[in-house]
């Protein structure tokens, strides 16, 4: 009788909590307003000699080049810290989420922009309906991971499109790093890649993946895995929001 | 006998560096041998480069009863006789200043490096490797038992889930762990000494990512400290702020914990919804400061962003739904036999363990031990509103969900009150430049435990050390110790019931 009684608070609880998933991509992606995404520059704004964001960046990602200023997403933090030391208002954060990247070069916002680089075609169709992941943190903070794993959860649910985190490099189809890649992680990390079977993609999460994040230059890591392996796919953020995230592995499987 | 010898004061003060007793090597092994035995706990212990080959090693007491630290320190040459033999919770200190200062800690039971940095160039090394040796992260002995029928069981540093690396051995008769050695330091990421290296732009950035999980608890125990040497006041606001976002952080980590524990004993309903629910308090801290993780809110001087009438009248409403489904989500599995039958009397510690091995945080209380920064050692907010300690005497994996539920509630307790009277203020001073020749002392109870950072300036007023004490290094040794005798198939349980930071172990 317990059990019975046990079971049917379950289903009770299971009608409480209701339906959570999001309508993502079709619906609307909902943001905070302090959102920091995608940052835009006014290059007409900009006072003449003018390096405030680039003396206020932390990582050497704001260029605050008189005339032409760029921004390196593949570096930047998010921390807002250019922005709130720019005198015009020329530089600010849009609350546009999608930022993932087919090449490092594509990560630095020009004034003008040059369009983006394009993937060859078909080149990612084999994993169009099926992508497993194998994730490997690299000196990673666990945010990154954190908001890579939020995307099993049923609010993200990344199964519904073929994705899903698999628990063997040799089931996988794809390499999801975070992390500096700390010199102690360098072997294990280019292990893992061996013993993917091909053809298998690399996708570089997170500032630290990308550039070394807020350790770049630390004779102890690397700088990221570009050194290392053949980036796919480039993930900024640090960490990304996991609709970055997913974002990002949509296009992959040329969903997004 | 030996309480006059050590330097008392509270934390939030500073201290000249010439008023840090220096005391014979005896002397000092003495004091905190004697401190830990009447009470105190190691919060802290290293070494400092002292110049002519010497090392100046500084050991940090707190005090929980009467909320004082104390600080005694000695100088040593190329060895001393280790304290871990007679004060237990030095232990990976010990390793920790071996590995790091090049000095050996003579009768240390089991040293080993904890962390297989780098060789120091042009350094002696505590191990005698040659210069030149390239360190490989876990290569060394392992404690091993030996006998018929004993098997060794080696795990990572790449696991299954997704989720930061670390070795893992067991010495295993059959299912049941005898031995369960760790080896970190994968995730090395030279952060401590980048903290005195790097421009001041970049620290806050390193307080952020020590464990990135912990961003508010490692990053206000950053600012404190600074503040302090500055002299900065905070306002009441801010530091309102401040609380509230690390109640937020426990809110949404301790929720995520207890999901996951759900998930390893196959209990999946309240796995899937604490998933969400987890994501719901991370959305909250976005909500106050665009990240989820609560980066770029905290930074010396007060909070970056306010919390205005109707942010907080969202933020309330918001708070109250997630609590009312977290409730129902986890009050499942205090009912569900099946889960309590997986939970109770799995990885149990005693308190005397806990005690033995310095723990802090979860672990502790849920030993019965009421040790919880906010209550000994409040700082901020926590000075004005208090949280009652949140213990449980059981020492198992039940007890340690259980602790964190009962936190889960007063920290919501603690949120609403914040909220509704939030104080005035500025949000945020210039916090000005940092007292020379000085030490300043920050202890912040985050989500783990007991988060301890310590900063030294130089005459000129530039930090000169910095060193950072996560509540993981204190605790691995506590999951080592609940893993003997278990199945080791209850390794994933026990381990979540702990749920460790690798980088914050690793720095």
């Amino acid at each position: 009788m317990t059990c019975e009684i046990t079971m049917l608070k379950d289903i009770a609880e299971r009608c409480r909590q209701g339906h959570r998933t999001l309508a993502y991509p079709k619906g609307e992606a909902v943001l905070p307003e302090r959102f920091r995404g995608l940052p835009e520059i006014e290059r007409s704004k900009c006072p003449p000699d003018c390096r405030a964001c680039s003396a206020a960046c932390p990582v050497k990602a704001c260029a605050g080049n008189p005339g032409s200023p760029t921004l390196d997403l593949g570096a930047c933090l998010f921390c807002g810290d250019c922005a709130a030391a720019c005198p015009t208002g020329a530089l600010r954060f849009t609350r546009e989420h999608r930022l993932a990247a087919w090449s490092r070069e594509d990560l630095v916002l020009r004034t003008p922009q040059p369009p983006p680089a394009l993937p060859a075609a078909g080149k990612y169709r084999l994993f169009h309906r099926s992508l497993k992941l194998r994730q490997v943190s690299a000196g990673g903070c666990n945010a990154c991971e954190a908001d890579i794993n939020v995307l099993s959860t049923i609010v993200f649910d990344m199964g519904r499109f073929g994705l899903q985190v698999v628990a063997s490099p040799r089931h996988a189809d794809a390499l999801i790093v975070t992390g500096p890649v700390s010199e102690n992680m360098r072997e294990a990390l280019l292990k893992t890649y061996a013993a993917t079977p091909a053809p298998k993609l690399v996708i570089a999460c997170g500032a630290c993946a990308i550039n070394g994040g807020p350790f770049r230059d630390h004779a102890e890591v690397h700088n990221g895995i570009g050194d290392l392996l053949p980036v796919d796919l480039y993930i900024p953020g640090c960490p990304p929001h996991p609709l970055t995230i997913l974002d990002g592995l949509l296009r992959l499987l040329g969903r997004a | 006998m030996n309480q006059g010898l050590a330097k008392r004061f509270r934390p939030g003060a500073t201290l000249p560096r010439g008023d840090i007793p220096v005391l014979t090597v005896a002397q000092f092994r003495d004091t905190v041998a004697t401190e830990v035995d009447r009470g105190a706990r190691l919060a802290a212990l290293f070494g400092v480069p002292a110049g002519d080959a010497t090392t100046r090693l500084l050991a940090l007491l707190a005090d929980g009863h009467s909320g004082e630290l104390a600080v005694v320190s000695t100088t040593v040459g190329e060895s001393y006789p280790a304290l871990t033999p007679d004060c237990p919770p030095a232990h990976g200190f010990e390793r920790e200043i071996a590995e790091q200062c090049g000095v050996v800690p003579t009768g240390h039971p089991w040293l080993k490096p904890v962390r297989f940095q780098p060789l120091r160039p042009g350094c002696r090394d505590a191990w005698g490797r040659p210069s030149g040796t390239r360190v490989e992260p876990a290569v060394g002995p392992f404690f091993t038992v030996e006998g018929e029928e004993i098997h060794e069981v080696a795990v990572g540093p790449v696991h299954a889930g997704v989720i930061e690396p670390g070795h893992f051995r067991f010495q295993c008769h059959g299912e049941e762990v005898l031995h369960l050695e760790i080896a970190l330091g994968f995730q090395h990421r030279g952060v401590e000494a980048a903290f005195v290296r790097q421009p001041a732009t970049r620290a806050i950035h390193y307080a952020e990512t020590l464990a990135g999980d912990t961003s508010i608890g490692h990053v206000t125990a950053h600012c404190q400290a600074i503040e302090a040497l500055a002299g900065a006041r905070v306002s009441a606001r801010a530091e309102a702020i401040r609380g509230i976002a690390l109640e937020l952080e426990r809110l949404a980590n301790h929720t995520g914990d207890l999901g996951a524990l759900a998930g390893d004993v196959g209990y999946l309903p309240t796995a899937s919804y604490c998933g969400r629910l987890r994501g719901d308090f991370l959305n909250l801290s976005a909500l106050l400061c665009g990240s989820r993780f609560g980066r770029g809110l905290v930074r010396p001087g007060g909070v970056v962003f306010d919390l205005e009438a109707n942010r907080a009248k969202e933020l309330l409403e918001r708070l109250e739904h997630t609590f009312r489904d977290v409730s129902g989500a986890v009050g499942l599995l205090w009912e569900s036999a099946s889960v309590m039958a997986r939970f109770e009397a799995t990885g149990a510690l005693t308190r005397e363990t806990a005690v033995d091995l310095g723990l802090v945080g979860v672990a502790a209380r849920a030993t019965g031990l009421d040790r919880d920064a906010r209550f000994e050692f409040p700082s901020g907010i926590y000075r004005l509103a208090h949280i009652p300690v949140s213990t449980w005497t059981s020492g198992d994996v039940f007890s340690r969900a259980w602790v964190r539920w009962l936190e889960i509630g007063r920290s919501v307790d603690f949120i609403r009150e914040q909220v509704s009277a939030l104080p005035g203020g500025a949000l945020r001073v210039a916090p000005g430049a940092l007292a020379p020749a000085r030490l300043a002392v920050s202890l912040v109870e985050g989500w783990r435990g007991e988060i301890c950072h310590v900063a030294l300036t130089d005459e000129a007023g530039g930090l000169s050390h910095y060193k950072v004490v996560d509540p993981s290094f204190h605790n691995w040794q506590g999951l080592a110790m609940a893993l003997r005798h278990q199945d080791i198939s209850d390794f994933p349980l026990c381990n979540k019931s702990f749920n460790l930071s690798y980088c914050g172990h690793d720095l």
